[in-house]
C-alpha cells in the first residue's frame, strides 16, 4: 500500500483557449480545455490544474465558465487559480467546480489570504502557487507570472505559506519553464524536506527521465507539465509505465 | 430512484451530484427534514472542517433526522468528511459533537507523514465489503484529509495506512462511509457508487 506519485497535465488557459507562451511570439492556440480534459481523464491523467494566465478582472467570468466546462468531464481532482486575489473569488473558483485553488502574488502580498480560505474550506483545497528563480546558493520567489520578485526566499515563504494553512505547493521554477531541460530537482527536493505537505513539481519537463528524476532525486509528490502532453509527444499512459518498471509507485488506470 | 445529497452550506456538491446522476439516479439538495425523510437514500458528503460542518447540519435542523435515518436503516453513504462526521468526536474541533453513529473519536494524521494525506492511494480489505464489490484489491482512490477515524473501528471494512491505519471503508448494515472520494476516484470510484446505488433497489 504505497501513496502513488501523481502525473498532473496543466492547462494554461486565456480567454477560454488552452494556450502556450512562445518567446517574442506570444500565445499560440492549443485546443479547448474541456476536449483536453476530457482526453487527460480518459489516459490516465491523476489530477488536472487549470490556470487562468490572462488573470484579468473582465476574463473572471470566462474562466468560471472554463473551470465548469474542465469539470463537467473530469471524474478525478480538479485545481485551478491564477489571480484569485480574494476569498470570494477562491469561493467562486470552488464552486463552479474545483476541489482546490491556487493563490500566489495576492497571498504573497497579504498572507493572510492562506488562513482565511484554509479556515474556510480546508488545508486540502488551498495551494501555494509559487514560482522561483535561483539566485546563488538559494532561490527568491517572484509573483505576478513570473516577472516580479518579492525578496522572499522560496523555502521560508513556503513554510511561513504552509503554517497559515496551504495544503500543498505548486512550485515552478522559472529558470527551467519552457526550457525543456529538466525540473530544478535541487529546490524541489529543499521544499519537499522543509514543508509537512505535498510538493508539485513543474517547470522544465520534457522526458520521461525528466519525471522518474524529479520523483526520485527531487522528493516531489507530484509533477505536472503542460505543453509536452498537449502536443502528443509524451503520452501519461507511456510515461506512466515508464516510471512504474523503475519503481514509482504509479496508479495504473485499467 | 431519488437520493438526497445533504447540503450543509459547503463542498463540492456539483461532482457528487454528476457521479451519481451518471448512474442514472436522481438527486436532490437536502437543506430540510423533510427531503431527508422522503429519500430513498442519502448521501453525506463534506470536505472543509469538522465544526462547520457539525454546525451546518445543527442550523439546518438536519442532525436529529440523519440519526432517525441511520436507526430507521434507511441507506446513507457518507463521503470524507461525511464519513468522519458519523463518528462521536473529532480532534478537529474538540467539544463539537458529531452524529455518534459510532463511538470512536476522529484523529489527526500524525506530524511525521505529510498532511493533508493528498492523492491515490491503496486499501487493505479487512472484511467483505459490499462497498468493493467487482473492485481489484490494488485500486487506487484519491484520499484528500487531515484527519480519520482509526482503523479500529467497528464499522471498518478497509483500511489504508497513512501514519497510522486508519477506516477508509466503513459498512453498518444499510449505512457505509468512505474516506476517499469516490467521485474523484475514475472508474474505480464510479463503481463504489454504482455498488451503493445497487445496494438500495
Amino acid at each position: 500500500m504505497t501513496l502513488a506519485r501523481r502525473i498532473i497535465p496543466c492547462l494554461d488557459v486565456d480567454a477560454g483557449r488552452v494556450v502556450k507562451g512562445i518567446e517574442f511570439e506570444g500565445l499560440r492556440d492549443m485546443g479547448d480545455p474541456a476536449e483536453l480534459a476530457a482526453r487527460y481523464n480518459r489516459e490516465g491523467a491523476d489530477e488536472l490544474v487549470v490556470l487562468d494566465i490572462s488573470a484579468s478582472v473582465q476574463g473572471r467570468a470566462t474562466f468560471l465558465d472554463t473551470i465548469r466546462r474542465v469539470a463537467e468531464q473530469l471524474n478525478i481532482p480538479l485545481t485551478a487559480g491564477g489571480g484569485i486575489r480574494k476569498m470570494e473569488e477562491g469561493r467562486a473558483v470552488l464552486r463552479a467546480g474545483a476541489d482546490k485553488v491556487t493563490v500566489n502574488t495576492a497571498a504573497v502580498e497579504r498572507p493572510e489570504l492562506i488562513s482565511e480560505l484554509s479556515q474556510q474550506f480546508g488545508a486540502q483545497a488551498v495551494v501555494l502557487s509559487l514560482d522561483v528563480k535561483r539566485k546563488g546558493d538559494s532561490w527568491e520567489a517572484y509573483t505576478r507570472g513570473g516577472r516580479t520578485p518579492t525578496g522572499l526566499d522560496a523555502v521560508k515563504w513556503a513554510t511561513e505559506a504552509v503554517s497559515r494553512g496551504a495544503g500543498e505547493i505548486l512550485l515552478t521554477s522559472i529558470d527551467r519553464d519552457g526550457t525543456c531541460s529538466g525540473f530544478d530537482c535541487e529546490i524541489t527536493a529543499k521544499i519537499a524536506q522543509a514543508v509537512s505537505v505535498p510538493v508539485i513539481a513543474s517547470g522544465g519537463a520534457s522526458t520521461f527521465e525528466d519525471f522518474l528524476a524529479v520523483f526520485t532525486e527531487g522528493r516531489a509528490d507530484a509533477a505536472l507539465a503542460a505543453s509536452i502532453f498537449h502536443q502528443e509527444t509524451r503520452s501519461i499512459a507511456a510515461m506512466k509505465k515508464f516510471l512504474a518498471e523503475r519503481g514509482v509507485p504509479i496508479r495504473m488506470s485499467r | 430512484m431519488r437520493i438526497a445529497i445533504v447540503d450543509y452550506g459547503a463542498g463540492n456538491l456539483p461532482s457528487v451530484e454528476r457521479a451519481l446522476q451518471k448512474l442514472g439516479v436522481e438527486t436532490e439538495r437536502a437543506v430540510e427534514p423533510r427531503q431527508l425523510e422522503a429519500a430513498k437514500a442519502i448521501v453525506l458528503p463534506g470536505v472543509g472542517h469538522f465544526a462547520a460542518f457539525v454546525a451546518g447540519l445543527r442550523e439546518r435542523n438536519l442532525t436529529e433526522p440523519l440519526r432517525a435515518a441511520f436507526e430507521a436503516g434507511k441507506p446513507m453513504l457518507g463521503i470524507c468528511l461525511g464519513l468522519q462526521a458519523m463518528f462521536a468526536s473529532s480532534e478537529e474541533a474538540p467539544g463539537d459533537p458529531g452524529l455518534a453513529f459510532f463511538p470512536d473519536e476522529v484523529r489527526a494524521l500524525p506530524t511525521a507523514v505529510k498532511s493533508p494525506h493528498i492523492g491515490w492511494n491503496q486499501l487493505r480489505l479487512m472484511r467483505e465489503s459490499s462497498l468493493l464489490r467487482g473492485i481489484a484489491g490494488d485500486a487506487y482512490f484519491y484520499f484528500a484529509h487531515s484527519f480519520a477515524a482509526p482503523a479500529s473501528a467497528a464499522p471498518t471494512v478497509a483500511a489504508c495506512d497513512h501514519g497510522f491505519p486508519f477506516a477508509a471503508v466503513i459498512e453498518r448494515g444499510s449505512l457505509a462511509g468512505v474516506q476517499f472520494h469516490p467521485e474523484k476516484s475514475g472508474e474505480t470510484g464510479a463503481q463504489v457508487l454504482r455498488n451503493f446505488v445497487e445496494s438500495i433497489q
